[in-house]
Formats: structure tokens, sequence, C-alpha cells
């Protein structure tokens, strides 16, 4: 934009001037100043600093040193770094198929059985707590010793589990959490969108006699493609991010089982005093988001509807 | 739609137990005791006895009920009480935690919405160069993580000596988010213009059109948006947990985080922990059964936007 202004004969440039403070452009500036105030000193500033504290080792007392690319040679060489992106990966594995086909299931049911605003109302309670009291409840829940899951485990004939105690349990048992904590949501954005699919698509299918099952796989989950993306790109988006869960209940324990990607940051960051290497793994993370919306938009075909 | 779903439904009647509708009926009942459960367990614990606990992991009903918990959780009791029941002595500042979140989310809530809503009136309605370009950069701001800014900008308070104060915990959220800008804006292009050019011709200013005109007319998404925007600060930890840790900006996430953590790693405090959740849930709750339908609604329309 900037190489086309410039460009330009020097007249065009006076009058682009000229158009920059018209009466219209100055109320303009003057209604955008807060935000853009706020924009640059918490997303523009923070992103290009992250960017410049990735390539120096600090640690918060003394000035940065310029380290160059010393930060993202040690990720690579990290086994807790790929540790913790392993253990990522197994959590969003875990939780996205999981919290999307429920969600699909619960808000065929609700679509089919009730519009009770109660049952609409019950499911999304989950999901108006905070990660922390959610994290609390879990835990209390699933206490090795005195929770209650345990002791309905026991009275089913089950044997008792650790959960959050096991190494090999911990992260599933975070991605059960999460996926309690998010069902209902999910169902909630399923529904709207179905409400919005006509009735006399159903009306149609059903004079050639197509069965439920059919009418499901042929109408309502193409036509909820729009929904279906921004749930899964949102969903997956955030659980990448995975931190308040796992801060409340494991700390990353036991035997790195749960140091997901964000806790690590977090850990070298603010308890390591490592902010060279945290910024250079946050980095690390805003970049595998930007190439998974990527591909998820590529192959979704997010901008198109079926529906026209 | 939905009549005519039940019409559907209907019409497939066959003579005969309606198997599908009772298998669905079950499975959705199911989810909702599992939703609901948890709760429940919450609930009987924290009305129940320290003491009792151990022998009462199954029952569904409070062992040896008492209030005793929230006395604790609210510091009402005494360190020689709380020792005697055999706790670890630790309370919650539950109410001072309670303003704290109060203060935090309403700061935020009321002035973010505002400068958003200015600066989305501007992208939506007035013309100035370089509008698509910052517009572009606001969108581009979406989808930065979180944590990729929190630690630029936990250096950045903490160099304004901004630490352990609100005004450290709000700034990054104060005068936008790109989420707001954008969802107002996409609200603001929708608007009729024929008012705003009404009110231009009988001489009201720029700032008069939005603040009598705009505003007025667009209190449903203002009201979805503050919702959506109470829900999420509420509930914020990460920021709160690392510029706001001392007592006196505490909010009731972090105090709840801290103390969990300051309980006893062996035998939990259990009871009043459950006790302090309990009182933390009931400020969300009561917003659901009063703003129920406006809830579900604004979380609903946050996926169709």
């Amino acid at each position: 934009m900037a190489l086309t202004t410039s460009a330009e004969p020097p007249r065009r440039e006076r009058s682009a001037l000229k158009r920059a403070f018209t009466k219209e452009a100055l109320t303009a500036w003057l209604f955008i100043l807060p935000s853009f105030v706020g924009f640059f000193f918490f997303y523009a500033l923070p992103a290009f600093r992250g960017l410049m504290i990735s390539f120096t080792d600090w640690n918060l007392l003394r000035d940065p040193n310029p380290v160059g690319l010393a930060n993202y040679e040690r990720m690579l060489a990290d086994p807790l770094f790929w540790n913790a992106l392993r253990v990522t990966g197994l959590y969003v594995l875990a939780n996205i198929p999981i919290q999307t086909v429920l969600g699909l299931l619960l808000a065929v049911l609700m679509s089919r059985l009730t519009t009770s605003m109660f049952v609409r109302g019950t499911l999304i309670l989950p999901y108006l707590m905070s990660n922390v009291i959610v994290a609390l409840m879990w835990l209390w829940l699933l206490d090795p010793l005195l929770g209650f899951g345990n002791a309905l485990l026991q009275m089913l004939g089950f044997s008792r589990q650790p959960f959050f105690g096991s190494p090999d349990q911990a992260i599933w048992t975070i991605a059960a959490v999460n996926i309690w904590r998010h069902m209902g949501f999910t169902a909630l954005l399923f529904y709207a969108g179905m409400q919005g699919i006509p009735g006399s698509l159903y009306e149609a299918a059903r004079i050639d006699g197509a069965s439920e099952n059919r009418m499901f796989w042929n109408i309502t989950l193409p036509l909820l493609r729009p929904v279906t993306v921004f749930v899964l790109v949102t969903s997956l988006i955030g659980s990448f991010q995975i931190f308040d869960t796992v801060a409340v209940t494991t700390q990353g324990g036991p035997v790195n089982a749960t140091r997901v990607l964000v806790w690590y940051i977090y850990e070298n960051a603010f308890q390591f005093s490592n902010m060279g290497y945290a910024t250079a793994l946050s980095m690390t993370l805003f970049a595998i988001l930007i190439v998974i919306t990527l591909l998820q938009l590529r192959f979704l075909r997010s901008d198109q509807s079926d529906l026209a | 739609m939905v009549e005519s779903t039940t019409a559907r439904a209907s019409a497939r009647h066959r003579p005969g137990v309606p198997w599908g509708r009772i298998l669905a009926w079950a499975a959705l009942v199911l989810l909702l005791v599992i939703t609901l459960l948890p709760f429940w367990v919450v609930i009987k614990t924290a009305f129940s006895s320290q003491r009792a606990l151990f022998g009462a992991a199954g029952s569904l009903l409070p062992a040896d009920p008492t209030l005793f918990n929230f006395r604790r959780a609210l510091g009402l009791a005494s360190l020689e009480e709380m020792i005697a029941a055999g706790g670890s002595g630790q309370s919650l500042n539950f109410l001072l935690y309670l303003r704290n979140s109060v203060i935090f989310t309403g700061l935020i809530v009321v002035f973010q919405i505002f400068f958003s809503a200015m600066a989305a009136y501007a992208f939506a309605r007035l013309k100035f160069p370089g509008r698509n370009l910052i517009f572009l950069l606001y969108l581009a701001a979406l989808m930065v993580p979180g944590i990729v800014l929190f630690i630029p900008n936990f250096v950045l308070i903490r160099q304004l000596g901004w630490l352990n104060t609100f005004q450290g915990m709000v700034a990054p959220y104060l005068l936008m988010t790109p989420f707001a800008v954008f969802f107002l804006r996409q609200f603001f292009l929708s608007l009729p213009r024929e008012l705003e050019e009404a009110a231009r011709l009988d001489g009201a200013s720029p700032f008069g059109i939005f603040w009598r005109i705009v505003l007025p007319i667009s209190q449903t998404p203002l009201a979805t948006l503050a919702i959506l925007t109470t829900i999420n600060m509420w509930n914020e930890y990460f920021w709160p947990f690392l510029v706001g840790r001392q007592e006196n900006v505490r909010v009731l996430t972090v105090g709840l985080g801290i103390f969990q953590s300051q309980t006893p790693q062996g035998v939990p405090d259990w009871t009043g922990l459950m006790a302090g959740t309990l009182l933390s849930i009931i400020p969300i709750f009561l917003l659901l059964l009063f703003l129920g339908r406006r809830i579900v609604d604004s979380l609903a329309f946050s996926g169709l936007k």
C-alpha cells in the first residue's frame, strides 16, 4: 500500500495528505485513538518485543544479551520441548474429536427432543465456570483416597484409579475434565446452527423416503459446516494453549506427563527467569497455530456454505 | 423448525414401543447427570464435616452436616476453632477477592466495550486513509495466542511498576480487544444510515450521533458483548495470576488457586476448598439464573458471527 502511494505523482500525494486531515478523517482518528493505544502497547509492541527477546539471553535482572538463534537451536535439542509437544499433541488428539462428537450428539438430541431452556442452561453451566473452579472440582472428585469418582468405580465393581497421580493417566484425565467443561458449549453452537437449517429441506427428504440417519449425514452435517469449522478452529487453537487446568491439578507432573507446551513456557519465563528461551518457545507455538489454522481453513473450505 | 421436527417424528410414529425416543432421552438424561453430578458433590462436600469425610466418600448426602466450612472460607472462624476441627488454619478472604473480581471485571467490561465501540464505529462508518490497513492489523491480532503476549506484557507492566495493582491487571484489556472491535463493527455495518443522516442534517456532531443514536439502538449487541466479556474476564486466571498475586488485588480465581496450593499436600483441606469453590460458583450461577436466555443466546451467537 505504501509502495503505490510513493510511486504516484507528488500532486496525488498532497491530496492524500489532505485527505488525512479532513474533518471526517480527524474525527475518525479521535474515535480510533484509545483502541489504537491499547492495540499498539499490548498487542503490536509485545508481539514484536517477544520476537526480539527470543533472540536474547535474559533473566530480567541484567540487560538482555543477544544470542542470535541459540534459543531456537537449544529448543530443537531439548528433550523436554519435544516431550511438551508430544504431551500437548496427545491432549489435543483426545480433546478435539471427543468434544466435537459429544457436542454434536447432544445438539442432535436437543433438537429432536426438547427446546427447554433448563436443558441448555444446565449444559453450558460447566463452561461458565472458570478453569480453576472446574479443575478444583475434578481434583476432588478424582482424589485417589476420598474422591467420589473412585467410590463410584468401586461400587460398579471396577478397581480404583490414580487419575491425576499417574503418569499414564494424568493427561487423559485433564483432557476428560476439559471435554466435560466444553461439551455443552460445543453442543449449544451446533444446536444454534441447526436452527438455521430450513425445515423444508427435511420435509422434502422425508417425502423422498430418506431415513433420519440419512438426513443427518446428507443434510444436517453438510449444512453445519460453517459452525463445524468455527468449533474446530477455535477449540484447536484453545486446546493448544491448555494451561489453567495443569497449573491447578498436576503442575506438569507426574514425571513430565502433563508438562504441556504453555506450562513449560510458563516455567521457563516465571520460575527459571529464562525470558529468552521462554519467548522462543512461545514464538514456536505461535508458528504452529498459524500453520494449523491455515491448513484447517484450506481443507474445510470455511468460506463456502452449502446453503446458498 | 422445531414444530416440523415434532411433526416429522409423529408422522413416522409406528405402533409399539418408541425405542428410539426412549434411548435418545436416556442418553440426554445421562449427559445431564454427568454435567450436574460434580456440582452436587461440591455442594455435599462443602456441607460435610472435615472429620466425617473419611467414611463418606461415595455418599450422596453431606456427612455430619455443618456450616463450619463456609465460616472458615469466609475467614470468620478463629484459628483455634480451625485447628480443633483438624484443619490447616488456612482461610480464603472470600469477600475481598470477590470485591477484586468485581473491580477487575467491571472496569474492563465498561471501558473496553466503550472504546472498542468508538473504534468499531469509525471502521464501519467514517472514511479515512489507512482504514483497511489498521483494521487488518486488528484482525491479525485476533490470531496471536495469549502466552506470546503475556511474557512481553508482563515485562512492560513490571517496568512501569504496575505489578500487583489494578491498573496493571486491567491495562491489556481496558482499551480494546480485537474481538470486541470486530464484533461491533460487523453490527454497525448493518445499521440503517438514515437515522445518522437525519441527525447530521440537524447539526449533531459525530460523537453526538455515536452517543445519542448509535449506542442506544445497539443495545442487543452491546449486551451480548458485555455478557461474553464478563464471563471471560471473571474466569481469567493466567494474567491476574502473573501480575496480581498480592492479597489486596487478588481476584477469586487466583485466590482459589493459591488457597489450594497452600493446603497440605498429603491431606488437602477438601471441605474448606469445596466451600470456597461453592461460594465462587454462586455469582455465575445467579447470573445464569437471572439472565439465562440472554446468556445462552449470547454464547450461541458467539459461534455464528
